[in-house]
């Protein structure tokens, strides 16, 4: 009976609390439709056609969900730790700075050579904005949320910087942005006929990597402990500062790698609104899969496919895409408070199943 | 000097007097919100939506006045909602900070949408405004600046010299033993991230009904962060979340300055000041600064 009692309690918080999350998300979006004076099922019936039934729209759907696996992996990992890594947005951009500056270097190398060097910088780009974080709050303590909020502003300034005729910005153009990355650096298509490019592979092998990682290393069995309490962490020798700036820097370097795969397989060089909030995203990518590196696959093709479905259906409704943001944080609210969900479904508390709920969370409790 | 005088010291005071409102007002509301024991990073969140609904109300009833009553209500409101995720149910209070920041934009960004983008609206014109003849270019400061500026010691006095701010810092150093002595944590706790709100509420009113006189998406722009920062800086005083804010805003002051003047530096670079800043004073003042002991733990009746 203690199996069963135990099972039911997973299986709450790892199906029905996601579900009715995402289920309360659109029902209280639809609220939000109704009072700007659109009509709910006109939208969502938009947002499934641009998601899905629309000529090249799965594809599409597809190409969105690569960043968010990379992303909702590096903000995931953070969660692990204890880390709240708001800052993916940051490194993201950092990654595909890095990304554009190795591709525009190289010329007529093999791909071989020139895609993993271009998305090794990306990594590199992406891990130097986020272990600065890491080692503010491993040596000062200063707070990682508003470090890496503040870092993501200053990427903004400085993409733009480079970009917006200054070092980095293509001298033919009149638009603010990079040059063409070279041939070589570019991933080759899947599908042919759409934008579908093979960074949908490496995301896809970046999954079990990270759970082989978090489960079956060292550093992943350093991690896991300092999430749950650094008190623990340190009696048993670790060291809390290390683990927290290597923590950081994978996980930036996660997000440095989806921006210079980014580059490598859509748009092959840097414009001006490059991400347009993929990295904020990716927190509730990475909460709604309760940081769980095989749940982002389905959280991620759930974000890819809203946010490939909102372009559609702003464009045919007039209805706002600024509206999944609603979803998405009504979904955060919903998976962060299994107890709320109980209270409003009037649900019999599953015993000890609150316990588990946080512990599974428990990147994203404070210390204690 | 010719340099000093094209800088013109007091129209900079003024300038940093003024980009300082939004912090100033977010940060103490922070500063109420995190002595009863409640992280409020809802901040930013707060200020965009009070914006919003301050520029709406005001657009709708022709009324600046009544905008910034609605500015301050609706701030309130969006508070509650971390106040009950975070107290009642127990979230963690960074993860509700952060739905109600994401919250934000998409309710703003789907109002702004549908009623203000495509509409012949053009603006509401901005709050009345106390023009400063004595000094050069006769600089003006609008009228929720002033408020702010009465707001720093009325909420000192409530913190350190009423019944209620014990109660407050009580709570938020150790709810256990105010419980004991017969507070009710979850009604102060309550009581001040509501009131936090009403002050970033304020501060988000200063962003359309002071400043431009128009709405813009997302135009608050990591201030609530600053504030944040600018109230860790005070050590969680409304003294000191002034002073610092005060060290943001000439930053953000001097950036423009230093354009006008003439200063060969990109804009971006300059943009990246307060920013900087920012993470500098974080790593370097938290050492220092000591937060209210029980900031940030949810407390559980009887647990």
């Amino acid at each position: 009976m203690k199996f069963d009692r135990a099972l039911r309690a997973r299986l709450f918080s790892a199906v029905v609390l996601p579900l009715v999350s995402v289920l309360c998300g659109f029902a209280v979006a639809s609220i939000a439709v109704l009072l700007t004076g659109s009509d709910p099922v006109a939208a969502f019936t938009a947002l499934f056609q641009g998601a899905f039934t629309n000529e090249r729209a799965f594809p599409e759907t597809l190409v969105a969900t690569v960043p968010y696996i990379f992303l909702g992996l590096a903000v995931a990992l953070g969660f692990r730790a204890g880390l709240f890594n708001i800052g993916a947005e940051g490194q993201f951009y950092l990654g595909a700075i890095f990304g554009v500056l190795a591709g525009t270097t190289m010329h007529g190398l093999p791909g071989i050579v020139e895609i993993p060097v271009a998305l090794a910088f990306g990594m590199l780009g992406g891990f130097i904005w986020a272990a600065v974080p890491g080692l503010l709050k491993a040596r000062f303590g200063a707070h990682e949320v508003i470090t890496t909020i503040m870092l993501n502003y200053v990427a903004f300034q400085l993409t733009d910087f480079l970009i917006n005729k200054g070092p980095m910005s293509d001298p033919h153009s009149t638009a603010p942005r990079t040059t063409f990355i070279d041939p070589g650096a570019q991933l080759s298509i899947l599908l042919p006929g759409s934008r579908l490019h093979m960074g949908l592979i490496l995301a896809i092998i970046a999954v079990p990597v990270i759970w082989f990682l978090i489960e079956r290393t060292t550093v992943g069995f350093r991690i896991r402990t300092v999430g749950f309490s650094q008190g623990a962490a340190r009696a048993a020798g670790i060291s809390v500062a290390w683990t927290l700036v290597i923590t950081m820097g994978i996980s930036g370097a996660l997000a440095g790698l989806a921006g210079a795969d980014e580059i490598l397989g859509v748009s092959h060089y840097m414009p001006a609104s490059f991400s347009v909030g993929y990295g904020f995203d990716s927190i509730a990518v990475a909460l709604l899969a309760r940081s769980n590196p095989w749940a982002i696959l389905p959280s991620a093709f759930l974000f890819g496919a809203m946010r490939n479905g909102a372009a559609f259906m702003q464009l045919e409704t007039q209805v706002s895409s600024d509206l999944i943001s609603i979803v998405q944080a009504i979904v955060i609210m919903f998976v962060a408070a299994p107890a709320m969900v109980r209270w409003i479904f009037r649900l019999r508390d599953v015993p000890g199943g609150l316990q588990i709920t946080q512990r599974e969370t428990a990147g994203v409790q404070s210390e204690t | 000097m010719e340099f000093l005088s094209r800088l013109d010291i007091a129209g900079f005071v003024i300038a940093t007097l003024i980009a300082a409102t939004p912090l100033v007002l977010a940060a103490m509301g922070g500063v109420m919100s995190e002595r009863s024991g409640v992280v409020n990073i809802a901040l930013e969140g707060i200020m965009l939506t009070s914006a919003f609904a301050g520029y709406a109300a005001a657009v709708a009833t022709h009324n600046l006045w009544l905008g910034v009553v609605v500015a301050v209500i609706a701030g309130m409101l969006i508070a509650g909602l971390h106040a009950l995720l975070s107290i009642q149910f127990l979230v963690d209070q960074i993860v509700s900070g952060t739905v109600i920041n994401i919250l934000a934009i998409g309710i703003t960004g789907s109002f702004y949408r549908t009623y203000i983008q495509n509409s012949e609206l053009a603006g509401t014109g901005v709050l009345p405004a106390l023009q400063l003849n004595f000094l050069p270019n006769a600089p003006i400061i609008g009228v929720i600046t002033l408020a702010a500026l009465v707001l720093i010691p009325i909420v000192h006095f409530v913190l350190f010299n009423t019944v209620f701010g014990l109660r407050t810092r009580a709570c938020g150093e150790h709810p256990l033993a105010a419980e004991t002595a017969g507070i009710n944590v979850y009604l102060v706790r309550y009581s001040n991230v509501i009131l936090s709100g009403g002050l970033a509420g304020l501060g988000g009113a200063y962003f359309t009904l002071q400043q431009i006189g128009n709405f813009l998406p997302n135009m608050t722009g990591g201030r609530g962060f600053i504030a944040l920062a600018a109230m860790i800086f005070g050590r969680w005083t409304p003294v000191g979340a002034f002073l610092a804010s005060l060290l943001f805003a000439s930053a953000d002051a001097l950036s423009g300055r230093l354009q006008i003047a003439g200063v060969n530096l990109p804009y971006q670079i300059l943009g990246m000041l307060p920013y900087v800043l920012t993470i500098v004073v974080v790593a370097g003042a938290v050492g220092r600064a000591v937060a209210p002991a029980a900031d940030g733990k949810p407390y559980k009746k009887g647990a």
